[in-house]
């Protein structure tokens, strides 16, 4: 404990710790996204025809299609064609080891505090490292693949897997599906696949670890999950960016099936740029997460978003087979002039169908934190289950809390509970903290802390530990 | 130890306190007794540096400048308060918030951070001393406590806390009979000669447990009278109209000594 205090001690005094600029020799395409982008991405990573073909229909469907504005976001124009869509780091195309690794990327990744060469020795989280969008390294593959586990990167599975591939990629997020994840379907890069086969527990948790390291390249990661019947995963995601002047897209799509009696746990941790305390630089973020849950399955969502200008982002959970379980435990904090609308979706269909939603909001300086959620009950979710709590807490007078859920409810044995608070930081609170010695930024982050405790005992322990101290430096400057 | 020198605290254009003097030795208990608005709990606050007041005069603990200080550092120093309200923190267990205290103190004296299982040990001594149940140190601090259950709280802070100077701001308002006996012989327990406390209070029933070396009353912002413990006796039977809008050379103060 007095560790972690020590640490959020060492941290209040830097600025974005994360906010250098690795040199890496990038590829890049020039700017501009056209059918020819399209295809120019899917020969760069040779793909087979029918993923050009399925890329080629989104991204005709992404030019039929407009920027969703119902969010309660303020965000100047994104110029989709001053933005480059391929940027990948040079390196020899086979590693035998560790070893064989870029000296550059490995000093960032050690900078990030994932020291890739003890990884396999220390750590029991294997880590599949992305720089900018092509995977560079995949560990404990090996160690997965005893255990039948499948877990590597996006283009891997494509070459490797290609009938899993087919079988669920756009089964959960159709290629029309929203404006963003067309545009992600369209050019995406890379990203992570994981297949657990039927009845396996997968041994160890899973970390991808996304950082976005080119001047004006938009990221577009793509996560596909399946966990077959009675099997089990824990997911762990968690990013960092370097600090750049210019807005960054980051527009991801992650996919999750979990087949009967399968569970799949999600944890976030989110820690792009915001943006500096004038509102300039940052990354954008718009992402499509979403979960379909077969009978008797579970997802949970866990995600601590501290990071970005602006966030856009709603985990979902097709509650689709009887008895089927969904969870959403979200912190999500806006400081400087960060703007945040996010939230989830569950969407009952079986009956019986559970799903909790915990949303902590906290909004500090001119942050702005919307809670954007709609629990939909299908005429066929018979005695299906909702309970939401929506808390958002206050630092400062400048910023804003909202709170917008739906509720639809087709069916007349449903049940919907939704709870909803909203509290300021007391100068009372910080005062007694003070009087017990504690210093005014020790005090808030334990305050907060505090508040969003019952997310945070959603995340596995490393995860938490780490959302801690991001909290603690994202709130650095808003206390007095 | 603890001086104040012509102590003089405001909000705004209203005085609260109007020129306030106070020395407490070492290892003395002084109680300070006073009607509603007279001034006991801003001259707590003011002490322990709360934010709000405008403040004249000196306070000074075994020589150092308290005034000068941040709440956090007067802490350092070596002061507690114990709160009238004590306030919430939803979310935070009772543990990590008392560790992280004394270790914050700690790291400002610059001694060693106190690790887990010392602390455990420190603190299971300090809950047998206000009769807490073990189940106390994971509870979120006071949340959902009862009256009771919140000012013990507060003195087992103090006796994790071993401070220099402890100022109990109504310790006994809220509390039964019982809690209050806790409360009292946990305090008592606390005496030593390199600790002095100001226990203030509204009712004279606290120093039936806690008997003070010295009694004062404070009065619209001053000290009006000091004495011994048989000062607090006399305001049991006659409250304190006799300091109140009343010439005090007239309070008839001789029933006090008799």
């Amino acid at each position: 404990m007095s560790e972690t205090m020590r640490g959020i001690e060492k941290l209040t005094e830097a600025e974005y710790e994360f906010g250098f600029s690795t040199d890496l020799d990038t590829d890049i395409a020039p700017p501009g996204l056209t059918e020819d982008t399209v295809r120019l991405i899917s020969a760069k990573k040779d793909e087979p025809e029918w993923l050009l073909a399925w890329r080629l229909k989104a991204f005709s469907a992404w030019q039929e299609m407009e920027e969703p504005d119902w969010a309660k976001l303020q965000i100047a124009p994104i110029d989709y064609q001053s933005i480059s869509y391929w940027a990948a780091p040079k390196q020899k195309p086979v590693l035998d080891s560790m070893d064989d690794v870029d000296p550059d990327i490995r000093e960032m990744f050690d900078k990030l505090g994932i020291p890739l060469h003890e990884q396999k020795m220390l750590s029991n989280v294997a880590v599949d490292a992305i720089v900018d969008s092509v995977s560079v390294v995949t560990t404990f593959t090996e160690t997965l693949l005893e255990a039948g586990v499948i877990f590597c990167s996006f283009s891997e599975a494509v070459r490797d897997y290609p009938e899993l591939i087919k079988e669920h990629l756009g089964s959960v997020v159709p290629v029309r599906d929203n404006f963003f994840a067309a545009l992600n379907s369209a050019v995406f890069s890379d990203g992570s696949f994981c297949y657990i086969p039927k009845g396996v527990r997968c041994p160890m948790e899973l970390s991808t670890y996304f950082r976005i390291n080119s001047m004006n390249t938009g990221q577009f990661e793509r996560t596909l999950i399946v966990a077959e019947d009675d099997s089990h995963v824990s997911y762990l995601e968690g990013c960092t960016a370097p600090q750049r002047d210019e807005n960054q897209l980051h527009a991801a799509v992650v996919e999750l099936v979990a087949k009967d009696r399968s569970e799949i746990k999600y944890s976030t941790v989110q820690n792009w740029y915001p943006g500096d305390e004038n509102g300039v630089g940052g990354i954008y973020n718009f992402v499509t997460k979403r979960g379909r849950a077969h009978t008797d399955a579970k997802i949970s969502w866990t995600q601590v978003e501290t990071g970005s200008a602006i966030t856009w982002k709603y985990p979902s959970v097709i509650l689709q087979g009887d008895r089927s379980v969904g969870e959403f435990y979200s912190v999500a904090l806006t400081s400087k002039h960060q703007q945040a609308d996010t939230g989830t979706k569950m969407i009952h269909i079986g009956a019986d169908t559970t799903s909790s939603i915990i949303s902590k909001g906290i909004s500090a300086a001119k942050g702005q934190n919307t809670y954007r959620g709609l629990v939909k009950m299908l005429r066929s979710a018979e005695n299906a289950r909702n309970y939401t709590q929506c808390d958002s807490l206050l630092i400062g007078k400048k910023c804003g809390a909202h709170t917008v859920p739906y509720i639809e409810v087709k069916n007349p044995t449903a049940q919907v509970e939704h709870e909803a608070s909203t509290s300021t930081v007391g100068e009372d609170q910080l005062y007694y903290c003070r009087q017990r010695g504690m210093n005014e930024e020790d005090a808030m982050a334990m305050i907060v802390n505090g508040f969003c405790r019952e997310v945070f005992d959603e995340l596995p322990m490393e995860f938490a530990v780490e959302a801690q101290r991001l909290l603690s430096v994202s709130l650095e400057g808003s206390v007095g | 130890m603890l001086h104040i020198k012509n102590l003089t605290a405001s909000i705004g254009d209203t005085p609260i306190l109007k020129g306030l003097n106070l020395d407490v030795g070492a290892g003395e208990v002084h109680a300070i007794m006073g009607p509603n608005g007279s001034g006991k709990s801003t001259l707590a606050h003011a002490i322990a540096g709360r934010d709000g007041y405008e403040i004249g005069g000196t306070v000074t603990l075994d020589g150092a400048d308290l005034l000068e200080m941040v709440p956090e550092d007067r802490a350092a120093a070596g002061v507690f308060m114990g709160f009238q309200y004590p306030v919430e923190i939803p979310g935070v267990n009772n543990m990590y918030f008392l560790r992280t205290a004394l270790n914050s103190v700690r790291r400002a004296r610059g001694e060693e951070q106190i690790g887990a299982s010392d602390f455990l040990k420190d603190a299971q001594e300090a809950m047998d001393l206000v009769e807490m149940k073990h189940d106390f140190l994971y509870r979120s601090v006071n949340a959902g406590f009862s009256g009771g259950e919140k000012k013990r709280n507060e003195i087992l802070q103090m006796a994790v806390m071993q401070p220099k100077l402890a100022v109990l701001d109504e310790t006994d308002s809220g509390l039964d009979i019982d809690a209050l006996r806790v409360v009292a012989a946990g305090v008592n327990s606390l005496r030593g000669p390199d600790r002095s406390m100001i226990v203030i209070t509204h009712y004279q029933r606290l120093l039936d447990y806690i008997k003070p070396d010295f009694v004062h009353v404070l009065v619209d912002g001053k000290i009006v009278k000091s004495g011994d413990h048989t000062l607090a006796l006399h305001l049991e039977d006659h409250g304190y109209a006799d300091f109140v809008n009343h010439d005090l050379d007239a309070a008839p103060l001789t029933g006090a000594t008799a």
